[in-house]
């Protein structure tokens, strides 16, 4: 067996030309392991690298947005698999949660819309309401099966004289978070202005007294305790796009 | 190809344990920082969706080549199963010929072919993990949420264990390494070329 490892004779026909092609990808595909194998020190943090992996986030971006489907519902379910309470997500834990007080809330409107005469929770819980049983996916892994019910986002936004042909619909949030979502998925049928949560006014964990429920975006893209919308054409980061996770975050 | 590949599977399993140790599937399975890649959430997260296009455009035009080149039907069809068998019982004995390396024995042929299949479902559920609102048809083959990301892990364990197989078996047999940076024989018994001068060869770190 020993004698045949050495034998050369695999070394026949070779193509000088196509051996330094492989050798410069051999190398090229070793640095790139190399530097990947450097977690200890993240390489990801490095400028550069960092720079290439955002470059290739936004054009995922794109990507998500083209193959967007404006009418296609996602699946619905039966309100016996709703689970209750819904599971908390913040960038803070449960604990630390600033309750809205409703009584003195008002939901500010900025930007491209007509009438922006602040609305109070009042004015907004007796809008026509819409119930939507969809599934909740946060980025980490995890989902659940939530009913919420509020008024339609496209509905709203008609409501208020919005220009529905801006690009973007930007939240501002009580917890100083900040989220936004493109146009087309706004108007999106089940994206709803959520005021309850399996029949009941939501609670203040979930976003009392007003949050974001779109059934086509990852969790974190819901945003709660809703104080302010915007409607836009201007892209600004938001709190997790601003560190590095997909702005677009379709799902 | 199988180095771009190797490149892009490297990434794919390092940033994809990190996405998995945000929610384990199993209470007993953390993958411990120093092997995974990305620090935080969000660069395992980019990483995983960069190497995604690497591993997927390279994935096809590997098969797509394969298929049109008739290399694949060459080297990897048919399978016989007897022939199966009477290989492992070599591997078994120790006597299993490399002499050949144009030529797959019975065992390489299903592992090749499975590791393939394996590769294209990985994608498969990967997408179904990604989009299952926008492709919600092909999610609901999985059946739950859940379910998809058990698929999309278990075509990762059975990847690395093909990874574990196939690069042991690889620095046992070290021509095979030598011919995959060279180029190796031509498979096609044509024309024998001239022999170049002695091959520089230079060692992997």
């Amino acid at each position: 067996m020993t004698k045949r490892i050495h034998t050369p004779a695999i070394l026949r026909s070779r193509k000088p030309v196509e051996d330094i092609n492989r050798r410069g990808l051999l190398r090229g595909a070793v640095s790139l392991g190399a530097l990947g194998m450097l977690t200890g020190c993240d390489v990801s943090e490095n400028d550069s690298v960092q720079k290439t992996l955002r470059a290739v986030s936004a054009w995922n971006d794109g990507v998500q947005e083209a193959i967007f489907r404006p009418h296609h519902l996602a699946p619905t379910f039966a309100p016996s698999q709703v689970v209750k309470p819904p599971r908390f997500n913040a960038y803070y834990d449960i604990e630390d949660v600033k309750p809205v007080d409703g009584a003195t809330w008002t939901l500010e409107l900025v930007g491209r819309i007509g009438d922006k005469r602040p609305w109070t929770a009042q004015q907004i819980y007796q809008l026509p309401e819409q119930e939507i049983i969809i599934r909740h996916i946060c980025v980490e892994g995890w989902d659940y099966i939530g009913q919420w019910s509020g008024p339609n986002l496209r509905d709203f936004l008609q409501r208020v004289g919005a220009d529905l042909t801006a690009r973007y619909v930007y939240f501002i949030c009580a917890d100083n978070y900040t989220e936004s979502i493109d146009m087309a998925s706004a108007l999106h049928p089940q994206t709803i202005l959520a005021t309850k949560y399996a029949g009941d006014v939501i609670a203040d964990p979930f976003g009392y007294p007003l949050r974001l429920r779109t059934s086509t975006k990852l969790g974190y893209k819901n945003a709660k305790w809703i104080k302010a919308i915007e409607v836009t054409n201007d892209f600004r980061e938001t709190f997790w796009s601003k560190q590095g996770f997909n702005w677009f975050a379709g799902i | 190809m199988h180095w771009i590949n190797a490149v892009a599977i490297f990434i794919m399993i390092g940033s994809g344990w990190k996405i998995y140790n945000d929610d384990v599937i199993f209470g007993f399975l953390h993958f411990p920082d120093w092997i995974v890649i990305g620090k935080w959430a969000q660069y395992g997260l980019q990483w995983h969706f960069f190497g995604m296009w690497i591993f997927v455009v390279n994935g096809l035009a590997y098969l797509t080549y394969g298929i049109v080149s008739g290399r694949f039907r060459r080297k990897l069809f048919p399978v016989s199963i007897p022939e199966v068998f009477a290989t492992v019982g070599d591997a078994l004995r120790f006597r299993l010929r490399h002499d050949d390396l144009t030529h797959y024995n019975a065992v390489q042929k299903v592992l090749y072919l499975g590791v393939m299949l394996i590769g294209v479902l990985i994608v498969i559920s990967g997408l179904a993990l990604w989009k299952p609102v926008q492709f919600s048809p092909l999610a609901d083959l999985f059946g739950s949420f859940q379910t998809i990301r058990l698929v999309h892990f278990l075509c990762m364990s059975a990847i690395v264990a093909f990874i574990l197989v196939h690069v042991t078996l690889a620095l046992l047999v070290p021509q095979s390494l030598i011919a995959m940076l060279t180029g190796g024989p031509v498979v096609d018994a044509g024309e024998p070329r001239s022999a170049a001068a002695a091959p520089e060869i230079e060692a992997t770190p």
